[in-house]
């Protein structure tokens, strides 16, 4: 068995002849227009932000009342959902928080939430996309059948891409085996 | 016997002119050896005291780092033309090296070397190499490759390139490098993650997923141009581009209706069509070198495993059995075998498997191995491994008998994949 360490200091080979940032070309194929959402989503604006401060005129403005998404002690706050090991189904214990938010959604029908699916890492990245897109839309489906409209939730995957926790134990993914209910991802 | 030409340095000035070089140091470690490797010396070139770089150096190093080579040290003799070779002073040598580097008026490096047999007392073979004065490395490297091909009758891939993601808290950066991990070169820096990167089977194109848009989006970008084109941006995850060997066509995966399914489309985004259609998720496409199949990893059977069905659809084949789950397939070049990431007993390893005795290797010790690519000779497998917690480069001889780990000095390297020979 040979063992050989070779140690070299890598220079500047090249002057600079470009930027990072590639251009995006304009018109892309057919396929690409499908869809885009992050544009027309922009503009709608979190509910419990507006019509607080700005009136100058006399008659009284009635207290905002207090958004139940935020009322402390409520399961609203809960915002995640977790699985064991390569499972998408969203678990007994946690369907009651799903629940209360299809509750919440569907009285809220200007309201909307973005679910985001996340894994562990014991997987490939491209697998554990696929995994964690089907976390998010079995918590969608549930929302769905709770009577929330098909328009107020999107669903994304990030895979293994965004931990929570970094470790290479079970302590680890267990927190990263979720889906993620965001109110404030517009 | 592969032919050689120097107009593939026209590529290499494109190629290496495409974007922002970065500085970057890293220590190679080699463990392992090839069952017969063979004895060389590599004499430093008259001349090349006055470059930037030794060649002589680049070119050992090259060498050694096959595993194939057991490069003997010339120990202070310094022949640099055939007639001040003395051969009985290079007795337990088959071959060495001997050369010249001259700087033109022009500014460009010539450099004239010979290969000899010191056994049989002839030149195997001798060439001049000529490039800009920035460019040493890849002259040595393509020297290397004319050693390499002489001794073993392979083809040499150390004038290849590589690309993978360097991850650095929030900032990603794809990056593209010599196989040798010098060069760096920054190809697309995001605050979003961006993976599963995949050469155009000639090398000028990269199709790569990125998360810019908050959701996963596939891209092809030119590296001659820097321009890109979003292929694939449908609700839910866009991923896992695969090229076909015509690069007419690209295999990605989409979730828009549902599970994760296997679509074929062209660069341009045009003509989508949906190929696979299971039940579970079908994932990580990759095409057989001759475009009819495609191999692919799914769940459809219970665990992760690896399938291959024909192009046009029909029924899908498991290739895999063995251990725990399967992923993230490729094709040999030959197209006669796979290689892929084994996960068992809380390890990743690296595997191939043979098509036609359908025996599974594993070829690594295992640990957090993924991602696993051939070298274009088919003799080398690169793949990101993890030391202490950091994410890095390696490779693994094809046999499993030399080894390497490739150190660099900032951040996470994750999914690499090895480029082509560059051919016009």
């Amino acid at each position: 068995m040979k063992k050989l360490i070779i140690s070299l200091l890598l220079v500047n080979l090249l002057a600079a002849c470009a930027s990072q940032q590639p251009k995006d070309m304009v018109g892309a194929g057919k396929g690409a227009a499908d869809v885009d959402t992050s544009k027309s989503v922009k503009a709608a604006e979190p509910v419990a932000a507006t019509s607080a401060a700005n009136s100058t005129v006399t008659a009284p403005t009635p207290a905002a009342p207090v958004d139940p998404l935020n009322a402390s002690n409520s399961i609203l706050l809960k915002r995640s959902v977790y699985y064991p090991f390569d499972v998408s189904v969203v678990q007994d214990a946690d369907k009651p928080i799903v629940e209360a938010h299809a509750k919440y959604l569907s009285e809220h029908a200007n309201r909307k939430v973005r679910l985001e699916g996340n894994c562990d890492e014991r997987g490939s990245d491209e697998y554990n996309l696929a995994l964690g897109q089907r976390r998010a839309d079995g918590v969608k489906k549930l929302l769905l059948v709770g009577g929330v409209k098909d328009s107020q939730v999107e669903t994304v995957s990030y895979g293994e891409e965004k931990p929570k926790a970094t470790g290479h134990d079970e302590a680890s993914w267990a927190q990263n085996r979720r889906t993620d209910l965001n109110y404030n991802a517009w | 016997m592969r032919e050689m030409k120097l107009q593939h340095y026209f590529w290499w000035l494109i190629l290496l002119c495409t974007s922002l070089p970065a500085r970057a140091a890293l220590d190679i470690e080699i463990t392992g050896a090839g069952e017969h490797q063979i004895p060389v010396a590599i004499v430093p070139f008259a001349g090349e005291e006055k470059l930037s770089q030794s060649i002589s150096t680049v070119v050992s190093a090259d060498l050694a780092r096959s595993g194939l080579f057991r490069l003997v040290d010339p120990a202070g003799k310094a022949p640099h033309e055939p007639r001040e070779v003395v051969y009985s002073d290079w007795a337990g040598v088959d071959a060495l090296a001997i050369g010249n580097a001259e700087m033109q008026p022009n500014g460009r490096i010539t450099v004239k070397f010979r290969l000899l047999d010191a056994v049989r007392q002839t030149e195997l073979t001798g060439q001049a190499v000529s490039a800009k004065s920035d460019q040493i490395r890849a002259i040595a490297h393509r020297i290397a490759d004319m050693i390499f091909e002489k001794l073993t009758g392979d083809a040499g891939v150390f004038s290849t390139r590589i690309v993978y993601v360097n991850r650095q808290g929030n900032n990603n950066r794809l990056v593209v490098a010599d196989s040798d991990g010098y060069g760096e070169q920054t190809v697309l820096s995001a605050n979003k993650p961006i993976m599963s990167p995949a050469w155009s089977p000639d090398g000028s194109h990269l199709a790569y997923v990125t998360f810019e848009q908050e959701h996963a989006v596939v891209y092809v970008q030119s590296l001659l141009t820097n321009q890109r084109v979003a292929v694939a941006n449908f609700r839910g995850s866009n991923s896992a581009p695969a090229w076909s060997p015509d690069s007419r066509r690209l295999a990605i995966v989409l979730t828009r209706d549902g599970e994760a399914h296997v679509y074929l489309v062209r660069p341009d985004g045009s003509d989508l069509r949906q190929v696979t259609f299971s039940s579970g998720i079908d994932t990580e496409p990759s095409f057989s070198p001759d475009g009819q199949s495609l191999i692919f990893a799914s769940d459809r059977g219970g665990s992760v495993q690896i399938y291959r069905m024909p192009i046009d659809g029909g029924e899908a084949e498991r290739l895999t059995f063995e251990g725990g789950n399967n992923f993230s397939p490729r094709y040999s070049q030959d197209g006669k075998s796979l290689v892929f990431s084994n996960w068992n007993n809380g390890r990743f390893y690296i595997a191939t498997e043979d098509f036609q005795t359908r025996q599974m290797q594993v070829l690594t010790d295992g640990g957090w191995e993924k991602k696993p690519s051939f070298s274009p000779n088919g003799k080398l497998i690169l793949f990101a491994t993890e030391v202490q917690g950091r994410g890095i480069l390696a490779t693994v001889s094809s046999d499993g008998r030399v080894k390497q780990k490739m150190f660099s000095q900032a951040g996470d390297i994750r999914d690499p994949m090895w480029g082509p020979f560059l051919k016009q």
